[in-house]
Order: C-alpha cells, then structure tokens, then sequence
C-alpha cells in the first residue's frame, strides 16, 4: 500500500476572505460577504474558494478545472488585479489583511464569481481565429524555426480574458475588440503559413480594433501566461501601417 | 416544474475534448453535428497534456510504424489488442499532418520539418535505444492540439452547447436491437433540461482522475459519460489499468511532462543516485510510465526518499541550459517555481506519481463503435479517446500515445458515426424521456440528510490513494470495496446547500460524486479480480505477469443496483486479446 504524504509541515495560519456575491434569484444587489479560513502558505485562492465552498457555504459559486493555470476557467479580480485563483499562492497576499475576491469587470455578472463570456468569445471569433491557407499540400507545410518563433507568444493565449477584463478601454466600451482577441489575430496575422492576414488587419483598422488601444499595460501584467500583450497589439498596428513585415 | 427543451440532431457528440472536437471535424461538414460539453471547449484537459504527439514521421532520425507498433504492444504489456495498434501507428503520421494543416505550430527543425523528440518507451528497433518520434509545441503540445481543434471548429461553424451537463442517455429498441435515442443534458446558467436526440451519439468524455486523491486530472474529470454507460448496464472494459505518471509534483500532483526526461532530465533518490539505472538498465529514465513510477514509489518504501519525509524522489533538471528549459519546457518549469517555489534551473524538483489516465472505458472495436459485449456493436453509438478502450494502451499507456489517439480514433468516430448517419432513421424517443434525470437531481435537492458531498468525496480520494493505487493487494482492495460501501449509504443521507436554478455548481458537484463512487467500485473491484501483475495493474499478492490465465482484458458488466455487498451487482468476464504479429515475451528494458 502507498501513503502519500504531506511534502513537510507547512505552517497553517487563518485567512480573511471579502467575496462578492451576486444571485440575481435572491436579490437584485451584489454584496460582500467575508469569511475566515484555515490555509496553508503552499495553498492557491482557489483552493479558498473550494474550502469555502465545500465546509461553510455550498452556494458560493464560481468555474474551475484544471487548478493550475492552463485551462483559463478562474481568471477573476484579487485585491484588485486580474488573475487565475489557481496560480495565485496566498503566501504571495498579504494575509495581515482581507483578501478581496470579485468577478472580473466589464462582462455582466451571472452569480457571484461567474460572468457571462459570450461577448468575450463573440470577439474572438470576430477575428477568424483558423489558419486559411489554400494550398493543398501533400505532408506538414515547411516553416523556418524563425518563422514560428515570430508568433510563439501569442500561441500560450488561454482565453481566460484576465487581459480583456483589465483593459479601462473594455470597461467603457465593450463593442471594443479587446487584448484578448488582438492576440488572437496577431498569433495568424504573424503566422507565415496564414494567407489572410489582410483580412484580419483590415477588421482591427475598425473604430472598434486596435485604434482603442490606450497602452496603459494593464493587459501585459494581468496575463497568467506572460504574454506581452501590449506588443503584440502594437505589432498589429505596426503591421496596418505598414504591412505584415 | 423543470423546463424541457427537445433539440433533433444527426451526430450529437458529448465532450468537447481533443477526441470530441476531432470527430465533430469530421462530422459537422456532412451531417447536422452538435457537442455537448460541461465545460467551454478550450477548458477540456487535452489542454493540459504536454510533451507531445507520436507519429512515425522519421523527421529528424530513420523510424516506423512498425517499431511503434511494437513498441506501443510491449508499452501495453502485451495487453493491447494489436489490430487497433496497428491502426494508432499507421495512421499517426496523417494525424500529425492534418493538425499541423490545420494550422498547429510544431515546434520546427532547421530545414522546416515537425520537430520530434524522445519519450519514455518509444525506441528503434524494437528496443535498441530511444528513437525521436514525438511531434511536439514546447511543452504545451495538447493547448496547441485543443486551441487548433477549437478553432477549426469555429471555422466549420459547429454548433456547441456550453455549459450542458449530460446526465442520462436514454435507449430504445428499433428492429429488434437496442439503440441510443438521446442524450438529456443539465443547462448549468438555467437549471432546465434540454433531450437532444441524434441518429448517432459519439462519446468522448474524457477520464476520472478525481476518484483519487492525488491526481493530475482536472477537477471536472469525474467521469460522468462512463458512468452513464454504466449505469445503462454496457460494459466496461480494463477498468483495473489505471496509469500513474511518475512526475507529478510532490504532494500537489500537477503533471510535469515526460519530456522532462526526454530531453534529458534524470531521476535521483535522496543520496542522488540515478536509480533507473538498476529498474532499467538500456533506456533508464525512459523507461515505460508504469515501470518508472514503481521504481520511484519502491525507492521511497525502502527509505532511499528525498525530503524531510523521504517521501519523494527528484528530477534533476540542473545540467541541462537554461535556454534548453526555456525552449522546450517552460510550462513544467514555471509550475516548480510557482507551485513548490523550486528552481529548476538550479535545484531538483520534488516529484512522485500522480493518478494520470484511465487506459480501460467503454469498450470499442477499431470503428470507435461501442460494445455491448465481447462482439456485438449497440447500433449508433460510438467512443473514442480516454473514456474509450479500443484498446491501443493494453495494461500502460505510452506516453504522446494518448494525443494520438484522441486524433485517430476521434476522427475514426466522427467518420463512422456520419456513415451511419447517412443511412439510420432518428430513434423514436420513448415517453418522459426527461423523468430519469428529473428524477436524480430531485433525489439530491431534496435529500436532507447531514453528510457533506465534500467529506464524503475526500474519503473515497483517500481510501482509493491508500488502496488501489501503485501497489494493490486482495486485502486493500477489499478494504476499498468496503469503504465505498459505506459511502454509498452515507450517499443517501447527502444534503446541499444551494437550492436555485441558476448555476448550481452544489448540485452538480453531487451528482458528480455518484459517478466517482460508480466508477471507484468498478475499478476497486476489476483490480481485486485480476489476480496478476501487468503493466499499471501490480499485485503486490501476485508478483508474476499470468498469460495462461489473464492475458485478456476484463469486461466488467453492471447486473443490479449495489446492494452493500462487496461487488454487489458487478459481474465480471474476459474478452480475448488481439494478436496479429507479437507473441508476448517478458518485458525488459
């Protein structure tokens, strides 16, 4: 028989959470509502949240899945900052003070930590996120090791929209493309293979594309994947200027 | 009363996984296709798959089907049914070439070909040193496979149903044979019930990780599809081969990639031995999934462990560049740094293994078209990718076998199911077809009882961590089979909290738990009954792989509700092996 153990003793200390609670079934008001777990310095926000969840209060609401950051489902708004409740360790906090845990902003709220994303993924498709290329080749496309790297950063997008919902732009202007589905178009737009790039260009030349763009960064530092979001929407500005280089 | 909502579709597909979005590729541009999914496509845990796709492409050294083949049979201890291998290795290299047409951005050689790199088991020759054979996108291989699957998706316009629980599936007779006529899904933002009828139905539900404790699976991976067919009474098959990935982060179980190792990394105990060295002294640290991970859990049984516990061995990344790490595995790295606050450019990680993959499911043939037992096909209804077992992955699983696999037979799914589409009528559907899953949600709303779905659920992780996991024996197997026993009426004494409609996550998370307690008997007991030792599945009561008695898969059938007995109601039988070209031979490395 295996026994799986504890990797040592990590200290455990008593945490203050404040979460925003919506339930349009109960009341047409969000609320705070705080509560006092029992965490350890290793544990993530959401492995708070489940805590919550699972020994105080079943009716807390929010996604999860994969709890380590790839699947994009927990992007929501930590004392203050956009970021993935299962890559933020509660050791990083500052646990002397309540941690502050609300949906993230410019997406209607559904129920406590869950928006509705559909404006979000509508945007991303508006870009044609698909490879068009029209020859029919009879193995793999080539494509130089230079070539790929020229889109690299943008392909690690997990359209968890932490970037989007951090941008002041999207907040007043939701018809705004936003990062999210720019670094969506420059991971084609920069895609040697990609014979549409154009196309894409032309739909970002929109009043709603990457005009709006103010540069404050906000999209760059709430990336869970380090992308740097705010080059890429200048590369794509850059590429309508003056075409893809 | 519950709103129900009818929809009528040709090819309806559950699970919008790698497997799931490839079939719908197929189908979708030549029949009325819709997926249901509980999640948003990309949140499915192909996304978390890492190091790579196999596919003899012989890029970057001389390579074959055939060695795959064979590698893939050994991999599988010999269990793996060797016309479907055959399947899995031919048809990898167009797998490959449709992704990479599609738009997937390998990772590239110097003159512009896919890249490809080593993996555990993968070699020449039939044995003589590791080969290149994984096609691969840093470390992010399956986000890449899942984003380019999606967004061909969007390209070819397929209709998804986010959000949508499917709970029950509802069969009816037609001509004498019984078929499936609907799936009925749950609408998490609504709480109402949506029957969506098709003409086939294409499961591709994933695995069942959460069953235990320490697992690299998604908490959503709770193995709702294969406990429906379950509970329809179709069998399941090789239930007791459960892999488990020998580097999961210690204590955490978050997967860290295989290729790791395959780009050089190296295992040592607390002295900083390299131990494969004796387990498996050609190919090492490459060795097969299920032989590295016994390695690791023996070392920490006879105190050779690292850490303050010994109770965990290292990955030793620290001779490698730090530009080889950023290149080829920054995903893996990052979590060391995040998640254990490690350096892997400079320090070994923690690591043990972590409950990773299912190889047995529903039972299919090389058509992805679902059994009812050892022969016959249930009309219609389909399987492909891991809650499927064709079975390309016998007793273990190879790894970058299963991105492959999702590949072949997902598009093999999508393919026969729009075949038989072409041709079938619509099942009728039978009277209140809503009325089973009605019934299951009222049963768990009302329930009053004061057992919390969380505690309930972490013993079972627990017992099933203790009992079922590397090492099993009659007597811990029995134990588990007793514990969930227990559960199961404790179960019925559940109660939630969240009474509304909308978005109930308490709901469904209970529900949830009834397919885990499902599937860990199941598992629990196909394990106690394979009284052997292959591949994942070792018998500390039984050391010696048995080929005169077992070498066949386990088909596990659901005769009667449990009825507190140990196995109460599961009925255990075998199904022949099939062998074209490789006669089972002992398995050494």
């Amino acid at each position: 028989m295996s026994d799986v153990k504890e990797i040592a003793e990590i200290p455990s200390f008593t945490v203050k959470l404040s979460i925003r609670r919506f339930d349009p079934e109960k009341s047409e008001e969000a609320s705070w509502q705080e509560y006092e777990v029992e965490m350890h310095s290793t544990d993530r926000v959401l492995d708070a949240l489940h805590k919550i969840k699972w020994e105080q209060d079943g009716s807390l609401t929010f996604r999860r899945s994969c709890a380590h950051g790839v699947c994009g489902s927990d992007a929501v708004r930590i004392n203050g900052r956009n970021r993935l409740a299962c890559k933020t360790l509660i050791k990083d906090l500052d646990i002397n003070s309540t941690i502050t845990v609300e949906p993230i902003k410019g997406l209607p709220v559904e129920k406590d930590l869950i928006v509705d994303m559909n404006p979000f993924y509508q945007a991303y498709k508006d870009i044609n996120p698909f490879l068009v290329a029209n020859d029919k080749p009879e193995k793999e496309r080539l494509q130089s090791p230079e070539d790929r790297a020229r889109y690299d950063d943008t392909t690690k997008c997990i359209l968890c929209a932490a970037c989007t919902t951090s941008c002041p732009v999207f907040w007043t202007d939701g018809q705004y493309f936003g990062p999210a589905a720019i670094v969506n178009a420059h991971r084609f737009i920069f895609d040697s293979r990609d014979e549409e790039a154009e196309v894409r260009l032309d739909i970002l030349n929109d009043k709603e594309g990457v005009w709006r763009c103010r540069t404050t960064f906000n999209c760059t530092e709430a990336c869970p994947r380090g992308i740097e979001v705010t080059k890429a929407i200048a590369e794509v500005k850059q590429a309508i200027l003056r075409g893809r280089p | 009363m519950t709103k129900v909502h009818h929809h009528e579709f040709d090819v309806v597909i559950v699970g919008a996984g790698g497997a799931g979005m490839r079939a719908a590729i197929e189908a979708g541009p030549h029949a009325r296709t819709a997926v249901i999914t509980k999640l948003f496509p990309t949140r499915s845990h192909t996304g978390a798959a890492q190091g790579g796709m196999a596919a003899a492409l012989a890029n970057v050294e001389e390579d074959s089907w055939e060695w795959h083949t064979f590698d893939t049979v050994k991999g599988g201890d010999y269990l793996v049914d060797q016309d479907a291998a055959e399947i899995l290795a031919k048809e990898s290299v167009q797998a490959v070439i449709d992704l990479e047409n599609m738009g997937l951005p390998f990772n590239r050689t110097p003159d512009g070909k896919i890249d490809q790199r080593r993996f555990g088991g993968h070699t020449r020759d039939h044995g003589k040193a590791p080969v290149r054979r994984s096609c691969y996108a840093a470390d992010r291989t399956g986000h890449m496979i899942l984003q380019t699957l999606y967004q061909t998706c969007v390209k070819l316009g397929i209709e998804f149903f986010n959000e949508f629980y499917v709970l029950d599936m509802i069969m009816t007779e037609v001509d004498g044979q019984e078929v499936p006529a609907a799936v009925v899904a749950y609408d998490l933002a609504t709480g109402e019930i949506h029957i969506v009828r098709g003409k086939s139905i294409v499961y591709a539900t994933g695995g069942f990780g959460k069953i235990f404790k320490t697992t690299s699976n998604a908490h959503t991976l709770t193995g709702d599809g294969i406990g429906i067919i379950w509970r329809k009474g179709l069998p399941l098959e090789d239930m007791e081969f459960y892999q488990f990935h020998p580097t999961g982060l210690a204590g955490l179980g978050i997967l860290l990639s295989e290729a790791a190792r395959g780009e050089g990394g190296i295992l040592r105990n607390a002295s900083g031995e390299r131990f494969m060295e004796r387990y498996a002294p050609t190919i090492k640290d490459l060795a097969p999934r299920d032989m590295v991970a016994r390695a690791m859990a023996n070392e920490v049984r006879e105190g050779r462990g690292a850490g303050p516990n010994k109770d965990y061995v290292l990955l030793d990344l620290t001779h490698l560049e730090p530009a080889v790490i950023d290149a080829k595995l920054p995903d893996i790295t990052e979590f060391a740094r995040t998640y254990l606050g490690v350096e892997p450019y400079t320090e070994p990680v923690p690591v043990f293994p972590t409950a990773h993959y299912a190889m047995g499911g529903i039972p299919t043939n090389i058509k992805a078209e679902v059994l009812r037992d050892n022969d016959t096909v249930v009309p219609g209804l389909y399987a492909a990718g891991e809650c499927a077992c064709v079975s390309v992955h016998g007793a273990n699983r190879l790894g970058t076998n299963s991105l492959l696999d999702i590949n072949v037979f997902g598009k093999r799914a999508g393919i026969y199911a729009v075949e038989y589409a072409k041709t079938a009528t619509l099942p009728p559907l039978p009277e209140n077809a809503e009325a089973g899953v009605i019934a299951l949600l009222d049963k768990v709303r009302n329930s009053k009882g004061d057992e919390k779905v969380s505690v309930l659920r972490k013993e079972l992780q627990d017992i099933m961590d203790a009992n079922a996991q590397v090492y099993r024996t009659e007597e811990s197997l029995n134990e588990a089979l007793e514990k969930i026993i227990e559960l199961r009426a404790r179960y019925e004494k559940i109660s939630i909290q969240d009474h509304g409609q909308r978005f109930n996550t308490d709901l469904l998370e209970a529900v949830e738990l009834g397919f885990l307690l499902d599937l860990a008997e199941v598992l629990a007991y196909s394990s106690r009954e394979r009284r052997e030792s292959r591949g994942g599945h070792f018998r500390e009561d039984y050391l010696e792989r048995n080929d005169e008695k077992f070498m066949v898969h386990s088909m596990l059938y659901r005769e009667a509700e449990p009825n507190g007995e140990i196995g109460g109601g599961i009925r255990v039988d075998w199904k022949p092996v099939v062998i074209t070209n490789y006669q089972p031979m002992e398995r050494k490395y």
